[in-house]
């Protein structure tokens, strides 16, 4: 399936590797704190925070249930705007697609803005084989890219990598890309940047052609939107001759109006800003201003499987802000690399064994790589209830899956139970669960309990009720009859 | 590629089997109970903080000063040759010493050589310290405002909004948009916030009133 992460081991072990790694953990660690706080700050600062969220749901929902009428009314736009529509039901044929285009233009280099899409049909790999080389421009990708790597993060995908490291990879890789290091480069990240501005600068002014993704896709207009900080997404959007751009089919937004939702909840729940610096917008080409050849590539690659799934299907709501990495104890404490995916974290543990299925090992562990603890749902910007798409995965896991299902829980049980905290939220996410899956426990231990009777699960831990007495608080029961949740 | 067209069409649709048929997409209902603006302060001061906060610089000045201030910080900025858009207003440079070149007659190596540009903006807002530019009057193409390393922007009092919603209501989606807020940043290595990677490292702002 992923030539990139072929050979992956299930979550646990990967898990058990890099909780393992004291680097790692601390680079995270201090990554994931320092955005969630930002985050929390300018959060705070709209205090119509919840209508927006409910607005960002509802629209994506409103896409997702009408995305036939949406794609089309998009192609239309796109069209009439002067772009080129093409359809790719798989990474075989995105890349196909993308590979025949590049060839068109006479060129064998392309600049790259960061884009999931391209990395989940691992675009690279396919244009590398057709002797095209791509350049990842973004810092972090740049960084990944020449360090041989695989991103850990959605946004900051070489958050594994401290600066030192960094420096190494300069030094060691740059020259085999293009322009080198500059001599006596220190680890102090302004000479790092600058560094990557010289190396790419020479690309950005001389490649013909770019490979982009896009944040949102309006149908009505056929705009696209890329959101970013550093520029690098402004070069390869504005400079070559011919832009392509690989949009998986969910990234639709009804009309142009609705960015005014998207607009604010993105960069605050992403990067923790009020804006990210730079956010390019175009609708087809225009004449004298940009590339004058714009391909709009819509991928489904499993998509549509998402789809199909009545529960599982508000994972496409997902904006990839990340937000639900930073919160996760889970993901603070493995990394990215441990899921085994582009799409790591709770996110990661949720979209991915629906895009590719569950036949794999790895992707049959990832709904147990959470403790339902609900942060994720907390401070998701579109709310999309993960824990609630976890567990219903969990049971389709347990369905299909005998004996590897009952290992790959009874270790994922294993990790959870040996820490208190994480005995405590599994708990609290069983007892939301109850009604969901009755007699069976949700959580780690579903497929033990297959085989097993269980006693009723408590509406609320003991540990938890003891608190709640303790504290005078409302009992969870209580307090969703009254509407704290939804 | 036609038949892969009608193939994801169709598997769109088979996912969707439990929609009813008769279901319009307005039957979903999109709550818009929240709000145009946020009361953060009034506007342009907002704007000012929101854009300090960007480590940008600005300044605010009234229409007649406007030569003068652009002046004075092209010789801050010890500028000698900059860009500017064709159809930017005459006077806006009519007081300063630094050489301005129309940006329609550069490629991207000449842009590359000049020390700014100088470009009015479509609108502006306050609550993000965002300034969109549509390539519209006295803007130029984009290449010209992403090349040079110092930006100096002039804003409008009459084009500064509030919130998000007001900006997007006032822009046209069928011109190519950049929306800036502050220089170019990274914080890629370890979190560090770097000025400056690829668009312009200096950004700075005059606001009219
Ligand atoms: S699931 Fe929600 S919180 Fe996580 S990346 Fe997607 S939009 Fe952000």
């Amino acid at each position: 399936m992923s030539a990139t992460f072929m050979g992956m081991p299930a979550f646990p072990e990967a898990a058990r590797a890099a909780t393992g790694d004291a680097q790692l953990r601390h680079n995270l660690r201090k990554a994931t704190r320092t955005i969630r706080d930002k985050r929390a700050a300018v959060v705070e600062e709209l205090d119509d925070w919840a209508g927006l969220r409910a607005a960002g749901a509802a629209i994506k929902n409103r896409t997702l249930r009408h995305l036939d009428t949406y794609l089309e009314r998009l192609e239309e736009a796109v069209t009439a705007a002067g772009g080129t529509v093409h359809w790719a039901a798989d990474a075989a044929e995105a890349n196909a697609v993308v590979t025949d285009l590049v060839r068109a233009t006479g060129h064998d280099e392309v600049v790259k803005v960061k884009s999931m899409a391209t990395q989940e049909i691992e675009l690279n790999e396919a244009l590398a084989e057709a002797g095209i080389t791509a350049y990842e421009t973004d810092l972090a990708e740049l960084i990944v890219q020449l360090g041989d790597d695989t991103p850990s993060h959605i946004l900051v995908p070489a958050i594994h990598r401290n600066r030192s490291e960094i420096r190494e990879i300069f030094r060691a890789k740059m020259a085999e890309w293009g322009v080198p290091a500059p001599d006596g480069l220190t680890d102090d990240p302004r000479a790092l940047a600058e560094a990557a501005r010289t190396h790419l600068r020479e690309k950005f002014l001389t490649t013909r052609v770019a490979v982009s993704g896009a944040n949102f896709a309006v149908a009505d207009t056929g705009t696209m939107v890329v959101l970013e900080s550093e520029g690098n997404g402004r070069m390869c959007l504005t400079l070559p001759e011919t832009l392509i751009s690989v949009v998986g089919i969910e990234k639709i937004v009804p009309t142009w109006a609705d960015l005014e939702v998207f607009l604010q909840l993105l960069p605050r729940s992403s990067t923790g800003e009020r804006m990210n610096p730079y956010t390019s917008t175009w609708t087809g080409v225009t004449p004298g201003d940009g590339p004058q050849e714009f391909h709009l590539v819509l991928l489904d690659n499993g998509r549509t499987d998402t789809l199909a799934d009545q529960v599982g299907r508000q994972a496409l709501r997902c904006i990839r802000c990340s937000a639900c990495l930073n919160i996760c104890p889970v993901y603070e404490r493995t990394g990215g690399h441990a899921y085994g995916s582009v799409y790591p974290g709770p996110i990661g543990a949720i979209l991915t064994p629906q895009l590719r299925g569950t036949a794999s090992e790895i992707d049959a562990s990832l709904p147990y790589a959470s403790s339902l603890c609900g942060a994720c749902y907390e401070v998701c910007p579109v709310a999309i209830d993960i824990p609630e798409v976890l567990v219903h995965l969990r049971e389709r896991v347990t369905e299909g899956g005998g004996h590897a299902a009952e290992r790959t829980a009874m270790a994922a049980a294993g990790w959870v139970l040996e820490d208190r905290r994480r005995l405590t939220l599994a708990q609290r996410a069983a007892a939301k669960a109850r009604g969901l899956v009755p007699r069976r426990l949700p959580g780690p231990g579903a497929a033990w309990t297959d085989t097993r009777d269980v006693p009723d699960i408590p509406a609320e831990s003991f540990r938890d009720q003891w608190r709640r007495r303790e504290s005078g608080a409302p009992g969870r029961n209580e307090r969703k009859k009254r509407g704290g949740r939804r | 590629m036609s038949a892969s067209r009608e193939h994801v069409l169709a598997r769109v649709r088979a996912a969707l089997a439990d929609v009813p048929r008769d279901e319009k997409p307005e039957d979903v209902t999109v709550p818009d109970d929240y709000a145009r603006s946020h009361d953060q302060g009034e506007p342009i001061g907002l704007l000012v903080d929101r854009l300090e906060d960007y480590k940008a610089v600005v300044h605010r000045v009234g229409a007649a000063d406007l030569p003068a201030a652009v002046a004075s910080a092209m010789a801050w900025r010890n500028t000698h040759r900059v860009v500017v858009p064709a159809d930017l207003p005459a006077d806006w440079t009519s007081q300063t010493a630094t050489r301005t070149v129309a940006g329609d007659e550069l490629d991207i190596d000449e842009l590359d050589a000049v020390d700014g540009v100088i470009t009015g903006c479509a609108v502006a807002i306050a609550e993000t310290g965002t300034i969109v530019l549509d390539g519209g009057a006295g803007q130029g193409r984009r290449a010209v405002t992403l090349i040079p390393d110092y930006h100096l922007c002039v804003v409008r009092a009459d084009q500064v909004v509030a919130g998000v919603p007001e900006a997007v209501a006032r822009l046209d989606p069928r011109r190519p948009l950049t929306w800036i807020s502050g220089p170019s940043a990274t914080s890629d290595i370890e979190l560090d916030r770097v000025e400056g990677v690829h668009g312009p490292r200096t950004l700075e702002v005059i606001i009219v009133e």
